[in-house]
């Protein structure tokens, strides 16, 4: 059966001149491909949702105990963990709706004809080429309020981005926003830049505003693209982790993936932190359904 | 034929390269630790270890917001990349009962190390549990929490003058915490970016209960019955809420921006000119003298850690032994090196090359008291040190309490009472989740 569905290779093609039939690519790319994931991602997800119903700890030679729900009960019952979830929640919020309008705003600006529009956009593009890490410690430079760079611009004295519980989680967004407004800008860009051109000149025959014309031409035609962005930015945010613990350590922006990272390697309570990553990715998968399904209404319109 | 040649001198060097490889890992060492001075210092006695017996020692680190992470994966998989590693007192719970660590007790006894060491160091680096004489541990680097503060403004006649008038008494070395607190508020001054004290205050590890056990102990309070494992009583007891709330008046009087601050922020304090005084680990100081790291060398003194109201005076402890790994396969030749390294001359090698001897012998020794400006401060410290928990949860236990304290010391939030009443109902939670006392 598996064989009758790969198709014959057209003789002229290159992979035939080559002598790659399907099976062999099957054998050579896919396969391994398949069974590194089962090996590396499959299992272990398997296998921890097994630790995930028991007390094990890997740092102690005593055998794990199956506890039911209890890891489950526990940490659906810890205000701390509660808290964290609304901290993540807020950050995705303020984060990827910051990116969005920076994002669309920028590739707004840049899809006309203007000189060096290659260059420019290639300029905006660095940051989000940057190693999360990096930006996180130069960010942390940027911010210091003794000798940071912001605060002297912007003349705020020492204000402490960092150190200040209500400011951390907003700085840690910012920084966020500055390096991945450029992901959202690239993809806007190729949105836009799809829109049929006569249909701006319809409206412009039809005398149909700016406003008009932005939002009954411009947005619908390009919000699927939109929602690819959105899409892969919430699940990056979701599980943001180097950026917000390299830069502060306030409680108030611990997000959920710290909190699983210290319950994992610090503490070790493999057992609980596998079910705290198992909600984690129930979350995310759910806010993602959501949002594919969105995106397929938007898509039919 | 050329050919040939080539490959036969290739064949041949392989087998002279395995043949090599083979020999030096018989004859090597590994010891794990954090990336530090002290760690360099270690390899240097290891290299002095290799001229006597031809045993290669090799000291590998990683930085310390890694080093526990690191290590216990390493132990989590029985690998046996490390023969020995000096690990931090509070693991001895989690190395001893996780069967990490060879059971040192018969060592321990057959060279009488409890006599050799200084006692405190014996009880919190190398016994586990409390009281049960079972050591896991070589007692290696001696540490604490100690202060550094700037000669020259305390010397200053102006502001000797200055602060008499203020506060009624004259400027010197806190001897207690309402100096240390006075000292911290006469030099906060903001307009001119000077400010008053440097403290701990990260709470991704231990720093913050470092820094805040140095006020408790002072105080006269305790964490809890090291025995009983009872807390109630003890972390919420009037000296203790008295204690958290004189380290938390001090978070008024540091630098801007001071809510995650460790060993690397309070050293910089004194090297950026930022602070009057700052509390640091001793392992920090040796760069503090050295006017390469720090332009004030020549201006930086000294003290110990100072008493609390009711004149109590005690420390927090820092500091590591050496623990044999269990998954090694050279235990008998790692046995052989501790038993090198106990030795009083290897002792005195390792305190002349910067590393702090648990030896008693050396650390009484005026030789070693005035070798540099914090050797006696540290003296002084070694014998009134307590620690933190040591049983294998102990994360969880720090976790719970840089979760209470850090919002009321950095936010502000609720009262000393209020939180510590918190930490006292974690802490019983935790140990009853665990089986322990009560």
């Amino acid at each position: 059966m598996a064989t009758t569905m790969i198709t014959t290779l057209d003789r002229s093609s290159r992979a035939a001149a080559r002598g790659l039939s399907d099976i062999s690519i099957r054998n050579l790319f896919i396969i391994p491909t398949i069974l590194f994931l089962i090996v590396f991602n499959i299992f272990p997800l398997i296998y921890s949702l097994g630790y995930s119903f028991t007390d094990f700890r890997a740092s102690t030679s005593a055998a794990a105990n199956f506890v039911g729900l209890q890891n489950y009960r526990d940490l659906l019952g810890d205000p701390y963990v509660w808290s964290n979830f609304a901290i993540t929640a807020k950050y995705v919020i303020i984060s990827v709706a910051g990116q969005l309008l920076v994002g669309f705003g920028v590739a707004m600006l840049l899809n006309r004809d203007i000189p060096l529009k290659g260059l420019l956009t290639t300029l905006l593009l660095l940051p989000m080429m940057l190693s999360m890490a990096v930006v996180g410690l130069f960010w942390k430079l940027l911010y210091d309020p003794s000798f940071g760079i912001i605060n002297y611009a912007l003349g705020l004295g020492t204000f402490e981005w960092l150190s200040d519980p209500k400011m951390a989680l907003y700085a840690v967004a910012l920084t966020d926003i500055w390096m991945w407004s450029p992901f959202v800008m690239l993809l806007s860009l190729a949105g836009l830049s799809a829109v049929p051109k006569h249909l701006y000149e319809a409206a412009a025959i039809d005398r149909a505003g700016p406003f008009y014309t932005f939002f009954r031409i411009t947005l619908p035609l390009v919000a699927p693209i939109l929602m690819i962005a959105v899409i892969f930015r919430t699940m990056e945010a979701f599980k943001t982790f180097d950026l917000a613990y390299i830069l502060t350590s306030q409680p108030t922006a611990e997000l959920i993936s710290i909190r699983l990272y210290k319950m994992a390697f610090q503490e070790w309570q493999t057992g609980r932190s596998c079910a705290l990553a198992y909600i984690v990715l129930i979350m995310v998968l759910a806010i993602t359904n959501i949002y594919v399904k969105y995106l397929n209404k938007v898509k039919e319109r | 034929m050329r050919k040939t040649m080539t490959s036969v001198l290739a064949g041949i060097g392989l087998v002279l390269a395995c043949g090599t490889s083979v020999y030096a890992q018989e004859k090597e060492l590994t010891i794990f630790w954090a990336e530090w001075d002290p760690a360099n210092y270690l390899q240097e006695l290891g290299n002095e270890y290799e001229k006597e017996t031809g045993v290669k020692i090799t000291v590998e680190t990683t930085p310390w917001p890694d080093f526990q992470t690191k290590a216990f994966t390493e132990f989590n998989a029985h690998g046996d990349a490390y023969d020995m590693v000096v690990g931090d007192s509070q693991w001895l719970g989690a190395g001893s009962t996780g069967g990490h660590y060879v059971d040192l007790t018969d060592f321990f006894n057959k060279h009488k190390v409890g006599e050799v060491m200084a006692p405190a160091t014996v009880k919190y680096y190398a016994e586990y549990p409390g009281g049960s004489s079972k050591y896991w541990a070589i007692p290696l680097e001696g540490d604490a929490v100690g202060w550094s503060y700037r000669k020259d403004w305390f010397e200053d006649p102006k502001e000797k003058e200055a602060f008499k008038a203020k506060y009624g008494y004259d400027l010197d070395v806190p001897k207690d915490f309402k100096a240390l607190r006075d000292i911290a508020e006469f030099f906060y001054r903001p307009d001119q970016k000077r400010y008053g004290i440097a403290i701990y205050t990260d709470n991704s590890y231990d720093a913050m209960a470092m820094g805040f056990e140095n006020a408790l102990f002072s105080f006269g309070g305790e964490l809890g019955d090291y025995k009983t494992y009872k807390v109630d009583g003890f972390i919420n007891s009037d000296k203790a809420i008295a204690a958290l709330d004189a380290y938390k008046e001090l978070y008024k009087f540091t630098p801007p921006g001071w809510a995650k601050s460790f060993f690397v922020e309070d050293n910089q304090a004194i090297t950026e000119n930022l602070a009057a005084m700052s509390m640091n680990y001793f392992a920090f100081f040796p760069s503090l003298i050295n006017e390469a790291s720090n332009p004030n060398a020549k201006n930086t003194g000294f003290f110990a850690n100072p008493a609390g109201p009711g004149g109590d005076q005690f420390a927090a402890l820092g500091g590591q032994g050496i623990s044999i790994v269990s998954y090694s396969q050279k235990q008998e030749e790692a046995t052989k090196f501790l038993e090198w390294f106990i030795k009083d001359e290897t002792q005195k090698k390792w305190a002349a090359l910067g590393g702090y001897t648990c030896s008693a012998a050396v650390l009484k020794s005026p030789e070693f008291q005035n070798a540099t400006p914090y050797n006696k401060a540290f003296y002084e410290t070694m014998f009134k040190v307590k620690d933190f928990w040591a049983v294998p949860e102990y994360a969880e236990l720090l976790q719970q309490l840089n979760q209470r304290v850090y919002p009321y010391m950095i936010g502000g939030e609720g009262t000393a009472k209020e939180t510590l009443d918190a930490l006292a109902a974690d802490w019983n939670a935790t140990f009853k989740k665990y089986g322990r006392g009560q």
